[in-house]
């Protein structure tokens, strides 16, 4: 047992400590959600690009540096300290891409990834629908088959599709075969936003900025070349990554460690007693989901898996995240309710609980897959 | 970089563990409780024969923890965090037979001094031997607490911060002990016709309990591998926080039977309690990483 990193990681870590001290903005780009912002952070992609610091983990043809778990923690662990920008294509790098390499054809690996890696494409996630949230495979968008033109039709409406106001493209599941079980019958798509029958409504967030959009889909042609995984598998497919080590099941420590360091230095500058305690509390949680990360990359690193490990993790990062915003927002008293970065990343924090699974549907895992407790018994189903 | 245990560390926990599973620990805290120290300290000379004594001064801090992790599970009765953690480390032997001490203002009392063949007290110049007073009882029926006559403040070192750490790694085997039996007890324990654990109300909490000792244990084996004296107190914190709640839910989940005192989850919700407080309270502790994190 030892936390040591080694020579090569050591060095790993202080070329992108280097880079990113010359390279990050010294301003706060301005939100991704706004048309200026999402300009400025595809930029910001594009100069991770050329240096090969936007997808350190994946294999060199696709941008990469074919680094290791280990090495990907200490870079996300830099990246954040640096105080760089949040990633624009965070759905495609660490959401789709995983489901690219395992289950994607070689010809759709060289089409999807180079772009996606380099922020020149970004993908939006459409997920939910209207009647579909927690329970997403009672989801009812349609796909039918147009043998005449080699591919499927799509029909229906997604929600809350996180970046699909701006974004190039668009991945998510229909339903190909109505006859079959909730499951079953399920395809996977990929999608350009610009196809013809797509029309996109985008929603205000919270903070007033369209982080998410509504997607409709009229009648809209997928060629068979989009599909990913064999038509019907798709719900297999989805699931085969979703605790996946690259997936955001992982969420690297990085993000919540820079933020308890700046909590720290907030404190410092605004020492309040009264909230002492709480500023402890939601450092501990930081600190606590970074040695606790170096475990979960041991077990990785020796052919373990996520499994249902990866609700345990969001769980706690989700409310790990609003402690801190939460703390800080408190240390700053009656100037907590002005614009600024704390206040940002209180708002986005409130979201962690809700997506990627509620925290609820995580609980109930966990009861379930881990602690073996019964399941359930279900509700009526359609 | 592994953060995993190795291959030996956990046949060490393994042979512990099964060991101490067929010593029949709750009756021996049973036994120790009503002053009958005779199952105890048999125990005690089998965990010295393993090794326990020596760990401090002949292992690292993993094994010491891995140690009081399964002395926590199975709620092994006697001055062990003394014996075992604090003096080995204050006198730099091994202690023979069963010593104890007070290390005050955080460890005031001697535990257990009554089987003690020697009682030392803590203080600003080192240690020396202890004039044991009056005894008290203690939440936890198996900790009989004993005055010793007043001393100066006893430093925070390297002593203090093993017993703190192996305090907090008992507190996480007492919480996946209160857990694991928690979890048997809703899968068996049927109302309205189902098993009270397919309930939403009792898995979330049961989840919370996981989530709670998960991330609570690799602060103390990252503390193990680095024993400054903020990791060891974000140890103590958390393991504290872990494992009452873990008492708190395993009590509530198991309803009126939880709270009898013939049944055995009475033995782990009071050493719990005890022990949340023992070796530096939360607050202590809080005020000490908060200062070092300020100061950093």
């Amino acid at each position: 047992m030892d936390l040591q990193l080694t020579e090569s990681e050591l060095a790993f870590q202080a070329e992108a400590r280097a880079w990113l001290a010359a390279n990050v903005p010294s301003e706060p780009l301005p939100s991704m959600d706004t048309a200026e912002g999402w300009r400025l952070h595809q930029e910001w992609e594009a100069k991770l690009t050329a240096d090969r610091w936007s997808v350190v983990s994946w294999p060199k043809d696709y941008h990469g540096r074919e680094a290791s778990l280990i090495e990907w923690v200490i870079f996300e662990e830099e990246y954040y300290r640096a105080g760089a920008p949040g990633r624009v294509s965070q759905n495609g790098i660490f959401l789709l891409a995983p489901i690219i390499f395992d289950h994607g054809t070689k010809e759709q690996q060289d089409r999807f990834l180079p772009t996606m890696a380099s922020g020149e494409k970004v993908w939006a996630q459409c997920w939910s629908e209207p009647e579909a949230g927690s329970d997403l495979a009672s989801l009812k968008s349609t796909a039918r088959r147009d043998d005449e033109r080699g591919g499927w039709v799509l029909n229906g409406q997604k929600i809350w599709c996180s970046r699909a106001s701006y974004a190039h493209w668009g991945f998510g599941l229909f339903r190909s075969d109505p006859s079959a079980q909730k499951h079953a019958g399920l395809t996977y798509f990929l999608f350009p936003m610009d196809a013809e029958g797509i029309t996109v409504r985008p929603i205000a967030q919270l903070d007033g900025e369209a982080g998410f959009a509504e997607v409709f889909y009229d009648d809209v042609f997928v060629p068979d070349s989009d599909v990913l995984g064999a038509p019907g598998d798709g719900w297999r497919v989805a699931m085969s990554t979703a605790g996946n080590e690259r997936g955001l099941s992982l969420r690297s420590p990085g993000r919540f460690c820079a933020a308890a360091d700046r909590l720290v230095d907030l404190y410092r500058e605004r020492p309040d007693a009264r909230v002492g305690d709480r500023v402890v509390d939601a450092w501990l949680k930081a600190e606590a989901y970074r040695v606790y990360t170096w475990g979960t990359v041991s077990r990785l690193a020796e052919g373990g898996e996520m499994g249902a490990a990866g609700s345990v993790n969001k769980v706690w990062w989700s409310e790990l995240d609003i402690a801190l915003h939460e703390t800080a927002l408190d240390l700053l008293g009656p100037d907590a309710e002005l614009e600024s970065r704390w206040l940002d990343g209180y708002t986005f924090a409130l979201s962690g609980p809700i997506y990627a699974g509620t925290n609820e549907i995580q609980r109930n895992i966990i009861a379930e897959r881990i602690l073996g407790l019964p399941r359930e018994p279900k509700g009526a189903q359609r | 970089m592994n953060f995993e245990l190795t291959d030996e560390q956990r046949a060490f926990a393994d042979s512990l563990d099964s060991l101490l599973s067929s010593a029949d620990t709750a009756l021996v805290a049973r036994a120790w409780a009503e002053g009958d120290h005779a199952p105890g300290l048999k125990l005690w000379e089998r965990l010295a024969e393993q090794g326990l004594t020596m760990l401090a001064t002949e292992a690292t801090p993993v094994e010491v923890c891995l140690a009081f992790e399964a002395l926590g599970r199975h709620a092994v009765p006697g001055p062990w965090v003394e014996a075992a953690a604090y003096l080995p480390t204050a006198l730099g032997v091994e202690v023979e037979g069963i010593a104890t001490v007070a290390v005050p203002p955080h460890a005031p009392r001697a535990l257990d001094a009554d089987v003690a063949d020697t009682v030392y007290l803590a203080g600003p110049d080192g240690l020396t031997e202890a004039t044991v007073g009056e005894k008290h009882g203690s939440v936890d029926l198996a900790r009989h607490l004993f005055d010793v006559e007043a001393g100066g403040t006893a430093p925070e070192d390297a002593a203090f911060d093993l017993a703190v750490l192996a305090t907090a790694a008992q507190l996480l085997g007492a919480g996946e002990r209160v857990l694991a039996d928690s979890v048997t007890y809703v899968k068996q324990r049927r109302q309205f016709g189902r098993e009270i654990g397919s309930y939403q109300a009792i898995k979330h909490q049961l989840a919370d309990v996981r989530i709670a000792l998960d991330f609570a244990r690799p602060l103390v084996y990252g503390a193990a591998l680095d024993p400054t004296p903020r990791a060891v107190s974000a140890a103590k914190v958390m393991c504290g926080d872990a494992a009452y709640l873990a008492s708190r839910t395993g009590l509530q989940v198991h309803g009126a039977i939880g709270y009898t005192q013939e049944f055995d989850l009475s033995i782990w919700i009071n050493k719990i309690r005890a022990l949340v407080t023992a070796w530096g309270t939360p607050a202590f502790h809080r005020a000490r990483i908060l200062d070092s994190l300020v100061e950093a």
